[in-house]
C-alpha cells in the first residue's frame, strides 16, 4: 500500500497554470518547472529580468539573544557580530557532523531573527530548533505566513526601485522593510542565480497582488525551478539533497568559511575531528554531453574515485558542467578526468568555482 | 500536436520514414515537446549494426537524458552529423532537419510492429 501525500501549493499555483506552466513535486510543493523553453528562460534571466515563486521556502521567526537562546550554538555561522539588516549563509549540524540544512540568518534587530531554509526540510529543522532552543527563545515556524519571491537578472533594481523605492541603497546580503502597494514587505539582495537581483518577502495572501505587479512590468518574465537549477549549478552553489544531507560533514561539502571555528556550535566535534577523504569539485565536460547525478567520476587513470551531485548543460559554457564528490588527490583545477560509468566514460576537467563568471551578482 | 501522415512510429515515439528500403528515423513532435530544449545527441556509429527497438542513440536535453530506440532493423549508414552542433533541429524541425539516421533494412516485415500516424495519434490520446 503506498500513501499518498498531497502536495502543498503556494499561494501562485493557480497563476503558474493560468501560465501554462509544467507542473511539478519539488521537496512536497506543488511547483512550475518552466513556463516556456529552459534555455529561453536561461537567457531571459541572465541578460534581463526573471521572477521566481519561491513561497516554498521555510521562515523561522526568532526572538531572544543569539547566545542565551542558543540559536548561536544551532548555526554554524558567526551571527552575534552581525549588524542589524543584514543576512549570513551557514548551516547546522546533527550531532554525528552531518548537515541537518543550509539556510541564512537575517538579523531583524538586535535580538529579533529569521531564518530561511529549505522546502523539504522545514518540518524536520523546525523540531531541530524547537528541541534545541532554550526556553527563554520565542520560536514561531512563520513557513505558511510568509510568501517569497525571488526578483533576479541585471535589470531587477531598475524593476524593483519604482515598486518599493530606496531598495537601490541595498548592499550585497543586506535587507530592510519596504512597501509594495502598500504592503509590507522585507527585501533583502540575495538570491540563488549569481545574478544581480532581491529576494521579497510579503504575506502570504497578498503575494498574488505583488506577482501580479512585477508581471505587469514588460521585462519581467515569469521562470520556473528548472532554470533555477541551471543558474545555480553554473554557480556552484550547493542544493540540500544533492551536495548536501545528513551524512555530508561541512568540510566535505566545501562550506568551510561558513563555519566559526571560535565557537561551539551542535555538531562542531565530530565535523571537524578528521579531514575527509573526499570533498567537493567542479568540472567541466569537453563536449555537450553533460554529466548527471549518480554518474561515477574517475580519476586520469580511469579509476573510480568519485561520485556526481549534480549535473547540466551550462547554456554560458556549452558543454555540460557538473558537481560531485571526488578524492582529494584528485580535484585540482585543470587535472583531466570522466565521468558515466564502466561502459561509458566521457572527459572532463576540474574546474574552479563559478562555471559562470560574467554574473552581475555584485553589480 | 503535429503527426506526419505518411510515417510510422514506436510507442517509444520514434518515427520512422521508408524509401526503397532505408528507414530514415527521428523521435515525434510528441516526444521533443516533453524532452524540452536538445542539447545533445550521442549518434550511432556509421556501419553498424542495429535490432529493432534495441537503444541505439541517447539525446539529452537540459536537464536529462533520454534512450531512443532503433524503429527496424538494419544497418546504421549514414547519421545527422548536423546534430553535433546545432542539436536543437530536433525541436525546431523534428521531422525534417532534425533526423537522426538512415539504416539500409534488414527485414521489411518487421514493419509491421510499428504504428500508423492514426494508431500513433489514437495511442498518444490513450496516454492521457
Amino acid at each position: 500500500m503506498s500513501v499518498q501525500v498531497p502536495l502543498h501549493n503556494t499561494p501562485l499555483a493557480d497563476e503558474h497554470v493560468a501560465l501554462g506552466a509544467k507542473m511539478v513535486g519539488f521537496g512536497g510543493w506543488n511547483m512550475p518547472l518552466q513556463y516556456e523553453s529552459i534555455l529561453a528562460e536561461w537567457d531571459h534571466n541572465r541578460k534581463t529580468v526573471s521572477i521566481f515563486d519561491c513561497s516554498h521556502m521555510g521562515e523561522f521567526l526568532i526572538k531572544g539573544d543569539a547566545k542565551a537562546c542558543g540559536l548561536d550554538s544551532i548555526v554554524t555561522q558567526t551571527i552575534v557580530d552581525m549588524p542589524v539588516n543584514t543576512c549570513r549563509y551557514g548551516a547546522m549540524l546533527n550531532g554525528q557532523g552531518g548537515i541537518i540544512d543550509d539556510l541564512i540568518v537575517y538579523r531583524k534587530a538586535p535580538e529579533d531573527w529569521m531564518i530561511v531554509v529549505n522546502a523539504a526540510n522545514i518540518e524536520k529543522n523546525a523540531q531541530h530548533f524547537r528541541d534545541s532552543l532554550n526556553a527563554n527563545a520565542q520560536f514561531e515556524d512563520a513557513s505558511f505566513k510568509i510568501a517569497k519571491l525571488d526578483l533576479q537578472g541585471p535589470q531587477s533594481r531598475d524593476v524593483l526601485k519604482v515598486l518599493a523605492p530606496g531598495i537601490e541603497k541595498l548592499s550585497y546580503y543586506t535587507f530592510d522593510q519596504f512597501q509594495i502597494n502598500d504592503i509590507p514587505c522585507l527585501i533583502s539582495r540575495t538570491g540563488y542565480t549569481g545574478e544581480l537581483g532581491f529576494e521579497i518577502y510579503c504575506p502570504w495572501e497578498k503575494c498574488k497582488e505583488i506577482w501580479k505587479s512585477f508581471l505587469a512590468h514588460a521585462t519581467v518574465k515569469p521562470t520556473g525551478l528548472g532554470v533555477r537549477d541551471v543558474l545555480r549549478v553554473e554557480m556552484c552553489y550547493s542544493l540540500y539533497g544533492h551536495e548536501l544531507d545528513e551524512s555530508i560533514s561541512p568540510l566535505e561539502a566545501g562550506l568551510d568559511k561558513f563555519i566559526d571555528g571560535k565557537k561551539d556550535f551542535i555538531g562542531r566535534q565530530a565535523a571537524l575531528a578528521r579531514p575527509p577523504e573526499r570533498s567537493i569539485g567542479y568540472f567541466i565536460s569537453a563536449s555537450r554531453k553533460s554529466p548527471r547525478a549518480g554518474n561515477k567520476i574517475f580519476d586520469s587513470g580511469e579509476k573510480e574515485m568519485g561520485v556526481v551531485t549534480s549535473g547540466t548543460f551550462s547554456p554560458a559554457l556549452q558543454v555540460g558542467i557538473g558537481i560531485g564528490f571526488m578524492s582529494r588527490t584528485s580535484k585540482d583545477a585543470g587535472t583531466g578526468i570522466f565521468f558515466g560509468d564502466e561502459k561509458s566514460k566521457s572527459a572532463a576537467t576540474v574546474a574552479k568555482r563559478p562555471f559562470y563568471k560574467n554574473g552581475s551578482l555584485k553589480s | 500536436m503535429e503527426i506526419e501522415e505518411n510515417f510510422l512510429y514506436t510507442k517509444e515515439h520514434e518515427w520512422v520514414s521508408i524509401e526503397d528500403n532505408i528507414a530514415t528515423m527521428g523521435i515525434s513532435d510528441y516526444a521533443q515537446e516533453a524532452l524540452g530544449d536538445v542539447t545533445y545527441v550521442e549518434l550511432p556509429e556509421e556501419e553498424s549494426d542495429v535490432e529493432q527497438f534495441e537503444q541505439f542513440v541517447s539525446v539529452e536535453s537540459v536537464k536529462a537524458a533520454s534512450d531512443i530506440f532503433a524503429p527496424m532493423a538494419g544497418k546504421v549508414i549514414e547519421v545527422n552529423r548536423k546534430l553535433e552542433d546545432t542539436p536543437g533541429l530536433i525541436n525546431k524541425d523534428c521531422y525534417g532537419k532534425g533526423w537522426i539516421a538512415k539504416i539500409d533494412v534488414r527485414d521489411m516485415d518487421e514493419s509491421t510492429n510499428l504504428m500508423s500516424a492514426e494508431e500513433y495519434r489514437n495511442y498518444l490520446e490513450s496516454l492521457h
